[in-house]
């Protein structure tokens, strides 16, 4: 289905984009991970969001998600994998599916981990992002899943039951992926595996594995005082931007974005695209 | 040349008689492969007459995807006179295609 905007997280900058774009009139759809994984679940207790003080950080998350629901957002869950301009639509991939729409908020939050060693030079030669995607070309054969997330147990268990013979690794912190022309071992706290294929799915992929063209400063996602980013209909807020990583600034952004998205909407409808 | 969808009996007859050819391996179950559809059918109409753009769906030609050692998709193959000479994987924009076609048609 088509969507005017979709907003690539469900945290406070993409829930707060998203109800902005629906007070606009326009369609929005927001793409995530289930609200239990964001980071702010965890917080006990959340003291600097005005209004709303003494909360913790999962009943400030379902507060802001009913007011979502509430305002006619629609909701999938899911990781999003790439994004590509196609004329005047943006194509968003999320799994074994893909969605578009006209414009494109990245509210994902900070990619927290670096890459592994051997992950950026074997992506595609044996390091995968995508379970769906690629675990049938691995039937019968040895694989790892390096899981930051509880829907990873839930893609190795898939990886499991197509016959690809899994070892998974929870949440290692220090990893090393080696081969020749494709993968052959994977190192994490120092167990050494042979496999052909190391799938690491992480919370969210960077911002620069989706948006390969997307222009960063300082290691955070450039953007001007609208919440535009170097690349035309892509807008971004919240941590992926930069600090204060804290939900009044997220919403604060996402408030921008959603209204820039909005706007950018409304102008290429107005030109007739 | 439209689009052409190759299976394993007809590939190699296919693609050694094209002096330039484009294969996209790619499956059903593959968000980014549904995503790059668009833009190789736009390039087989492209460039057709010119270069033999060609599909090969994974899940019914495992063989294939084997043979050419796909590892992850989509993986899109350029042959010339059924020889590869170059290979893009993932999700990239048309010029990423083009520009391979281009200099070697």
């Amino acid at each position: 289905m088509s969507y005017e905007v979709l907003v690539i997280g469900g945290g406070p900058a993409g829930l707060s984009a998203a109800v902005n774009v629906r007070m606009r009139g326009r369609s929005v759809l927001v793409v995530s991970n289930p609200l239990r994984e964001n980071p702010l679940w965890r917080a006990e207790r959340v003291d600097n969001y005005l209004g709303l003080p003494g909360l913790s950080g999962a009943e400030l998350l379902q507060t802001l998600h009913r007011h979502a629901e509430n305002a006619g957002v629609s909701f999938r869950e899911g990781r999003v994998l790439n994004a590509m301009s196609m004329g005047s639509d943006w194509f968003v991939s999320i799994g074994s599916d893909m969605e578009n729409a006209k414009a494109v908020i990245l509210a994902a939050g900070v990619a927290r981990a670096k890459k592994f060693p051997g992950e950026a030079e074997f992506l595609g030669k044996g390091v995968s992002y995508c379970a769906t995607c690629d675990g049938m070309l691995y039937r019968g054969k040895p694989v790892a899943v390096l899981g930051y997330s509880d829907s990873a147990k839930e893609e190795a268990e898939f990886l499991s039951s197509i016959h690809c013979a899994v070892t998974y690794f929870d949440r290692p912190k220090t990893c090393t992926i080696e081969g020749g022309a494709k993968v052959e071992r994977v190192t994490c706290n120092g167990e050494t595996v042979p496999v052909d294929c190391v799938f690491i799915l992480r919370p969210a992929l960077a911002p620069t594995d989706v948006f390969p063209a997307i222009a960063l400063e300082s290691g955070y996602v450039a953007v001007d005082r609208k919440m535009a980013t170097n690349l035309p209909g892509v807008f971004a807020a919240g941590d992926c931007t930069g600090g204060p990583l804290q939900a009044s600034k997220a919403a604060g952004e996402g408030l921008i974005a959603g209204q820039s998205a909005a706007a950018y909407v409304a102008e290429l409808a107005r030109k007739g695209s | 040349m439209s689009l052409q969808h190759l299976e394993e009996a007809t590939f190699d007859s296919a693609v050694n008689a094209a002096p330039l050819a484009m294969v996209d391996f790619w499956a059903d179950w593959c968000g980014p492969c549904k995503m790059l559809g668009p833009v190789i059918e736009s390039l087989a109409t492209t460039y057709d007459g010119k270069v033999l753009v060609g599909k090969v769906n994974v899940d019914d030609e495992p063989e294939l995807a084997q043979r050419f050692g796909v590892m992850s998709i989509p993986t899109v193959v350029f042959l010339k006179n059924g020889e590869e000479f170059d290979r893009k994987i993932g999700v990239m924009p048309p010029d990423a295609f083009t520009s391979v076609l281009d200099a070697n048609l």
